[in-house]
């Protein structure tokens, strides 16, 4: 039961880690499509962390929002790839930086 | 060893579904599917006005099944799906609003839609889509329902902005959106998986009881997953520190959709802010409301000193929205700790206890009712105002001051609307944002949070010298207001509604009569926030 428990945190330290590289590379990167798969590795390290705790406390709760997650990232992803497309038709190689005629 | 089949049914026990509770949604979902699947199909494009019409009807119809479904059962909740939906006279008041929203965003887009080079039957479709999703949100129950809302919201909410793709403003203005949406909602998931972690359930009433059952002070993992969840609805209220994206979506977006943006996706925000507050870590409120009177500090303080420095009006109203997300945090900051104590020793809540937490949030939902028309109308204006003078160019200071100079002069009506519009906003008596405000500051006086309630008052007068300025442009004479350079629009000589969009009118004389009826009788709406605030109290 103890190596059960390490073994869920080191997998919630995975997800964290995920999270984490991926907030910083959406932040960090300016590529869009890059910015899409950096939301994908945030929403994956979450997808890990409810696998792990379902894990843990031996439901399948934590697995069928997983299922959930993932509808939901795909929908995300194909309205962003659309917004990127649209983007990058009319400006070729623009990057997240061109994206700045409104000032905030 | 059980069957097989055995197995099954153990294991795959489907809730009882209570579809009678879920009309209003069916109803949304419905519409916009079979307005696609119309649209799609019919051999000619649909005129743009059957597509109004539909959608016009359906948010009518929703708003008011929600309001046949509240006399029929009063406030008393009634769960369904297995405990993951409810509905009660808080989801059901919110759901009449998004209703309120669909109806008058519809109007107010129908003269734009050409103009923004947006299609009828997509946009119709997205809306009520969107709709759906706030109406979720508002009754979600459970936290993976609520995400679903707040995604169905935000991703119809993207596509929305992006609609008017002819402009490079409204891509920009979606790209910024849709980052920063995914970001928070990842934030927001992540928040959820925490606290799933830490209670083992994400139905807010379980994680309640979970709660009140075992004394833990504190429980970092659900701490961080509560903060994580605040994170997540802060970006999508727009509250300081998390408002970064709003000025420049609010001003890129259409201006019909930027109306809805600012009012029924603030109040889905605030909706699922409440509910997983109130219902599912009360027990924590002791921790958790430092924040919220931090995050309602921040976001009076920023968003009037920010409209102050506006010259564009657009941009003005984006940071006036801050600021009201503000005032609505406060109503929402005011819980008092001893109050959490009480409902500790005698979980359950006696009517009492209910009734002292109840003034705050009964506050909080009467200025989100309030703002929402404000803002509707102020963003119906504004459309009203950029398309009579047919102004076709994509230049981003389209709403400059100075555009509205005179305006008094050529269009003294809606000069007039607006002003109501902008002194609502601003709070002064005999509308409903002085009402609105009075409550909010009350509820905050009345929990000792005196400070709080003292920035209130103070950034109202502070945003007020931001919504004067508009209204002193707008009937300052001509000459000192403006250069000559929109003299042909001031040729008109007729000033009258008569060549303004009849639809657009419509929506604005709606959030006119609303802001003063409500302002000059606010009787009525009180007793439905107080009767909405009471029944999300388990």
């Amino acid at each position: 039961m103890n190596g059960l428990e390490v073994v869920t945190s080191w997998y919630l330290i995975l997800g964290a880690l995920l999270f984490i590289i991926g907030g910083i590379g959406l932040l960090v990167r300016r590529n869009p499509l890059i910015m899409l798969m950096c939301v994908e590795l945030m929403l994956n390290g979450v997808n890990l962390s409810f696998i792990a705790f379902s894990d843990r406390f031996g439901d399948v709760h934590g697995q069928t929002v997983v299922l959930f997650v993932l509808v939901v990232a795909a929908a995300e992803v194909v309205v962003g790839l659309g917004l990127v497309v649209a983007v990058l038709r009319a400006s070729p190689r623009a990057t997240a930086d061109d994206l700045s005629a409104l000032k905030g | 060893m059980p069957s097989l089949e055995e197995l099954f049914n153990e294991t795959f026990a489907s809730p009882s579904v209570d579809w009678w509770v879920l009309v209003p949604q069916i109803i949304l979902v419905g519409a916009a599917l079979g307005l696609l699947l119309v649209a799609s199909l019919a051999p000619r494009a649909l005129p743009a006005w059957a597509s109004t019409v539909v959608t016009i009807a359906t948010g009518a119809a929703t708003a008011i099944t929600a309001a046949i479904q509240w006399t029929d059962w009063g406030s008393a909740p009634r769960s369904t799906l297995a405990g993951a939906f409810v509905s009660d006279g808080f989801s059901l008041l919110i759901t009449v609003l998004v209703g309120a929203g669909v109806v008058m965003t519809a109007l107010v887009a129908h003269s734009a839609l050409d103009r923004y080079g947006m299609a009828p039957p997509e946009f119709a479709a997205l809306l009520l889509a969107s709709a759906a999703g706030a109406v979720v949100m508002a009754g979600a129950n459970d936290l993976i329902v609520l995400f679903l809302g707040l995604e169905s919201l935000s991703i119809a909410l993207y596509v929305l902005i992006a609609l008017a793709g002819r402009r490079a403003s409204s891509r920009e203005s979606a790209m910024k959106y849709f980052v920063l949406g995914a970001f928070s909602s990842a934030f927001f998931l992540y928040g959820i998986a925490l606290v799933y972690g830490a209670t083992g359930g994400t139905n807010l009433s379980r994680i309640s009881e979970f709660l009140f059952g075992t004394v833990r002070e504190d429980d970092y993992l659900l701490l961080a997953g509560v903060a994580l969840l605040l994170v997540g609805l802060g970006f999508k209220i727009a509250a300081v520190p998390f408002h970064f994206w709003a000025p420049d979506v609010y001003e890129g977006a259409p201006s019909p959709v930027t109306g809805y943006l600012a009012s029924i996706a603030k109040a889905a925000g605030f909706a699922a802010m409440l509910r997983v507050l109130y219902v599912a870590v009360l027990q924590q409120g002791t921790a958790w409301s430092p924040i919220i009177v931090a995050l309602a500090f921040a976001s009076l303080s920023v968003g009037a000193v920010m409209a102050i420095c506006q010259s564009d009006v657009k941009r003005m109203l984006a940071f006036s929205s801050i600021s009201h997300a503000g005032f609505v945090l406060v109503g929402l900051a005011a819980v008092d700790p001893d109050i959490v104590d009480r409902l500790w020793a005698d979980f359950g809540g006696s009517v009492g206890v209910a009734a002292d937490l109840g003034d705050g949030v009964s506050s909080a939902v009467f200025y989100l009712v309030a703002y929402s028309f404000m803002a509707l109308g102020s963003f119906a204006v504004l459309s009203a105002v950029v398309g009579s003078s047919g102004d076709p160019d994509d230049g981003t200071s389209r709403h400059d001051l100075s555009r509205y100079g005179g305006l008094a002069r050529r269009r003294p009506v809606l000069a007039l609307a607006f002003a109501v519009l902008l002194l609502a906003q601003a709070g002064v008596p005999l509308t409903a944002g002085f009402v609105a405000k009075f409550e909010v500051i009350r509820a905050a006086v009345g929990e000792g949070i005196y400070v709080l309630a003292a920035v209130a008052m103070v950034t109202a007068v502070v945003s007020a010298f931001a919504y004067l300025r508009v209204v002193l442009t707008m009937y300052a004479p001509e000459a000192a207001a403006t250069s000559g350079d929109d003299a042909p629009t001031a040729r008109i000589s007729r000033p009258r509604w008569g060549d303004l969009p009849l639809t657009t009118v419509l929506a604005i004389a709606l959030a006119v009569a609303v802001t003063l009826i409500v302002g000059v009788l606010p009787q009525t709406l009180l007793e439905w926030s107080a009767d909405a605030a009471l029944s999300i109290f388990p």
